[in-house]
């Protein structure tokens, strides 16, 4: 065997050790991001009732709109669950296709919520109104935010996939990319039950 | 990776169904007023904590042998402080509320 | 185009003011032009500034955290000069840059120079205590360091540019709002936290992931040496503590920036949420000042008492139970906001028990020494200084838990007085005995012993001369943060106070000197086993300064003290039948430049000037980019190279420079070594 493939060898082992390694940071940092969402949930149920002189919870929640949204994102869970099974199959071309399908609903989810938000904005219930409406914003936009880094990290994983294909690393992130979807779609499912149903009960 | 072996499409597939089903159970009785006074706001937080530990079994593949010692550790560290801070700031900022009324 | 920064930012208001831009100006005008002159730059980039070694991080950590020491140090003694001249006077600083000085004194002691140090000290030796070859992510770990340098830049610009917050270190809301505080200051404050805030929590699940997953062959939990369990704590502690930091900054900001009404006076804002969340992150972060400081003093301790560390187990148990605790008693920093008195007593009662705990630790330590043959380095004389005085602030925190007695002491300066005393104690005075204890690691020659306990002895009196005094002054009703005051009974104890500082300042030079005098005459104090004081755990296994790769060889444990039990069985020093290739993480620049580019964003954010907080965001998002789809991180050093190194290491090491272990075999249960057969 020549140096050069004793050193690949020993890289690879190297990279596989230290691929275990991220996918445990990875999942100590949703930990972290976890705990970053319950306070602003905590923000949010301190401030929900302080609408001031603005509108309140009732006024500005539409249910249905609400319901189209988590269905987007359930859905995107399902389809991401797809991905990963055609990964551990190899097959790279469904890979992609699964990731599309997932990238589709989740830019729906963020049309759909951009609409809510400038909605909102329009008929004067921004986030500068009250410390109702800066909570929502807030912690709403934050789990946009995410998702948007998703959409993102969706794209990104895409072209590697086309580019490398399934080398170790790539189904490692794809992997840790999965981890993070679905713990937004766990995030989502805080929000519908403690801001959009109370909200418009 | 091995964390593919088990993840086969039935293990998806129930597991979106029974989310299917936990949320529109709290929809349901929001939209159709089924259920009026605190009585929603129980169905709705077990609802709400059952999908989560749907999503974390069959979407994460949560399982009590296969998942490493770690993971697990942090993630019931993370719902304890979860459970205290927020438990906490609700309890502390109530109180001031009642007392400031 | 410059947002809101106009030729006005400069602070021509004051001459002290103008005198510490100058100061600031020079001082890094100077370091530019010395690295000039020594023609250092390229070395200085190449070897250390884009160095992903996490002992050249861990250095560089430890030096931002002496500069900041200086500058928030000097904060201190204009702060007691102002207090010790200004009765019925308005002494010589105005009210609005006295309020700046206290604000930044604290923002740069805690973030800036405990954090730092402890982190720097952390880098330095845990990889080493766990027999790895470096952390999880080498990366990620420069990363952190440039986020917590930009942090720190950003407290040095305001000096410069604009002002600092002067709304005390917690800014509390409505003052720190914008309706109150329309300036940039508590602007430069809230970047300054969230930017540092980001590099923390990344060294906090950096070192989580290193501790758990990195161990060597044998280094199970419970062989862990005690500053690696405190560093395991307090990087969970960080990882689940400063993201309420996070979320409270972020709130903060959005109020500010945006016009959101989280804290604000009207519109439906809680201010008192304000308090409530920056404390869920400020208590644990109390821990995780001290944490590490405790695991210092427990490895001193053994080595030089020559013991086995007394109650292992108990140490260990008190330090989870510590860290867990933590997070149980946030409301004791605010029991006069007005909870009944169910809430007040449930948290001061959660706050005694974390006492108990404490005491175990300190009993630990006592046993350690009893009947040991102490030997007084300058790292345990700081400990048994921390240990009688630390027990002082101990009973003053235990009396501040009574809700009922803190009515009366809150916001005096008895409280001031009394973290002062956890603090100084309990955190620098570890970080100190781990400067001294672990320089000789860092850099392969030891420390001036003399300076080293001259050094302690100022530390130790003007600790005393600076801190007793203001808890008199508490019980005499004397607020904490008074620009000028009436009352000429306090007057007295102010002077003393000063001349505490004075008393310090003298223990800081006398540090300067100790490192300057060392730095010669460093051929006369060389490390060559790698072993200066018959150390007991792995991190005194390397050579000093360690291989790049610390360990040529991963070592095998079989026991708590890990390099004692090899020594004392001969298999320490002893070359391995042959050296295998070891793959090594690559140098890197984005750290720089992702630091550099987090100061441009948060001071972009600071002054408004969008089109640059878009840029940075970007240039940002692109160096992610280029890391995320980089491969081809790591390299291979040969088994040729490092049996060259090796062999060089070892050829110093004469039978003469080895302590003798024939004092430590085995005599039974009483003399405090190991016994046969507890592999």
């Amino acid at each position: 065997m020549s140096d050069t493939a004793m050193n690949e060898d020993l890289l690879e082992h190297e990279e596989r050790k230290s691929l275990e390694s991220r996918e445990f940071g990875f999942w100590v940092y949703l930990m972290t991001d976890a705990i970053i969402f319950a306070l602003l949930f905590a923000s949010y149920v301190v401030l929900s009732k302080n609408s001031a002189a603005g509108p309140t919870s009732k006024d500005v929640f539409d249910l249905s709109h609400t319901a189209g949204e988590t269905a987007l994102l359930l859905f995107s869970s399902l389809t991401f669950g797809l991905a990963t099974i055609a990964m551990s199959l190899g097959r790279s071309g469904r890979v992609v296709q699964w990731l599309i399908v997932t990238l589709v609903l989740g830019l729906g989810f963020l049309a759909m919520e951009m609409i809510e938000f400038s909605g909102m904005i329009g008929q004067g219930a921004g986030p500068e109104t009250s410390g109702f409406l800066s909570a929502f914003f807030t912690l709403v936009g934050t789990h946009g935010l995410h998702v948007a880094f998703g959409v993102i990290g969706i794209c990104v994983m895409i072209g590697q996939v086309l580019a490398k294909g399934l080398t170790i690393p790539v189904r490692s992130r794809l992997f840790r990319l999965g981890l993070f979807w679905h713990f937004l779609d766990i995030v989502w499912i805080g929000i519908f039950s403690v801001v959009y149903l109370p909200g418009v009960m | 990776m091995d964390h593919s072996a088990e993840r086969t499409l039935s293990t998806y597939l129930t597991g979106f169904v029974l989310a299917v089903v936990l949320t529109a159970i709290p929809f349901a009785l929001v939209w159709g007023g089924l259920l009026t006074g605190p009585a929603v706001y129980y169905v709705i937080a077990v609802a709400a904590v059952l999908q989560v530990v749907v999503h974390l079994v069959f979407f994460l593949h949560l399982n009590l042998r296969s998942t490493p010692a770690e993971n697990l550790f942090f993630l019931g560290f993370a719902a304890v402080l979860i459970f205290i801070m927020v438990g906490g700031s609700l309890w502390i900022m109530m109180d001031l509320h009642h007392r400031m009324m | 185009m410059l947002g809101r920064l106009t030729i006005e930012a400069i602070p021509l208001y004051s001459w002290v003011a103008m005198g510490g831009a100058a100061v600031t100006v020079c001082g890094g005008l100077a370091v530019f032009l010395l690295i000039t002159y020594l023609r250092a730059w390229k070395v200085l980039w190449t070897d250390w500034l884009t160095s992903v070694d996490h002992k050249k991080i861990g250095i560089m950590y430890v030096v931002l955290a002496l500069v900041m020491l200086v500058r928030g140090f000097v904060d201190a003694l204009m702060m007691r000069a102002q207090q010790a001249i200004a009765l019925n006077s308005e002494g010589y600083l105005p009210p609005e840059h006295f309020e700046q000085i206290f604000s930044s004194h604290g923002t740069i002691m805690i973030f800036f120079v405990a954090m730092p140090f402890l982190t720097g000290l952390i880098n330095i030796i845990v990889p080493q205590q766990i027999g790895a070859r470096d952390v999880a992510f080498p990366f990620l770990n420069s990363v952190s360091l440039w986020l917590t340098a930009a942090g720190a830049g950003l407290v040095l610009v305001s000096l410069v540019v604009g002002k600092f917050s002067t709304a005390g270190w917690t800014g509390y809301p409505p003052y720190s709002g914008v309706e109150f505080s329309p300036g940039v200051g508590v602007d430069y404050w809230l970047w300054a936290l969230i930017v540092s805030g980001v590099g923390s929590t990344a060294s906090g699940i950096n070192f989580i992931v290193t501790i758990v997953k990195n161990r060597c062959p044998g280094m199970t939990y419970m062989r862990m040496p005690l500053f690696t369990w405190t560093a395991l704590c307090i990087s969970v502690l960080i990882a689940f503590a400063f993201p309420a930091l996070t979320v409270v900054a972020a709130q903060l900001t959005l109020d500010r920036t945006l016009g959101f009404h989280f804290f604000t006076n009207g519109d439906g804002g809680n201010m008192m949420l304000f308090a409530n969340l920056i404390w869920i992150w400020g208590h644990p972060e109390v821990y995780i000042l001290i944490l590490p400081a405790f695991g210092i003093f427990s490895e001193v301790v053994a080595t030089f008492s020559r013991k086995r560390l007394f109650g292992y187990k108990s140490l260990v148990y008190a330090t989870a139970c510590i860290a867990i605790l933590s997070f149980t008693v946030w409301l004791h920093h605010f029991f006069t906001m007005g909870s009944s008195a169910n809430v007040n007593a449930v948290f001061g009662i959660a706050t005694m028990i974390i006492a108990v705990p404490t005491g175990v630790k300190i009993f630990d330590w006592m046993f350690t020494m009893y009947r040991g043959r102490i030997e007084f380095h300058p790292s345990m004389v700081y400990t048994i200084g921390f240990m009688v005085t630390f027990v002082i602030g101990g009973v003053t925190g235990v009396l501040l838990a009574l809700p009922p007695a803190d009515y009366l002491m809150h916001n005096s300066t008895f409280l001031v007085a009394h973290f002062h005393n956890m603090l100084i104690p309990g955190a620098l005075f570890g970080y100190f005995a781990g400067l001294n204890y672990w320089f000789p690691k860092a850099f392969g020659f030891k420390l001036d012993a003399k300076w080293g306990i001259r050094s302690f002895w100022f530390w130790f009196i003007g600790f005393y001369l600076a801190f007793m005094p203001l808890y008199v002054l508490g019980f005499m009703g004397m607020s904490r943060r008074m620009e000028h005051y009436a009352d000429p009974n306090w007057q007295p104890y102010l002077i003393v106070a000063a001349l505490g500082a004075l008393c310090i300042l003298c223990g800081i030079i006398c540090i300067a000197v100790q490192l300057y005098v060392s730095a010669k005459n460093w051929g006369s104090a060389r490390d060559v086993t790698g072993d200066p004081w018959n150390g007991r755990t792995l991190d005194w296994a390397t050579s000093s300064p360690p291989a790049p790769y610390n360990f040529a060889v991963l070592p095998e444990v079989r026991d708590v003290d890990a390099f004692h039990d090899m020594k004392i069985h001969g298999t320490a020093y002893r070359p391995p039948a042959h050296y295998e290739d070891i793959v090594m993480p690559r140098k890197s620049g984005l750290g720089p430049i992702i630091g550099a580019v987090a100061f441009v964003l948060g001071f972009a954010f600071v002054w408004y000037i969008w089109w640059l907080v878009a840029l940075s965001l970007v240039l940002i998002l692109i160096c992610i980019g280029i890391r995320a789809c980089d491969d081809d991180t790591d390299f291979v050093m040969p088994a040729a190279e490092v049996a060259r190194i090796e062999a060089a290491h070892l050829a110093q090491i004469t039978p003469v420079d080895m302590h003798d272990m024939r004092d430590f075999e085995p005599r039974g249960a009483a003399s405090g070594t190991p016994l046969a057969g507890r592999a």
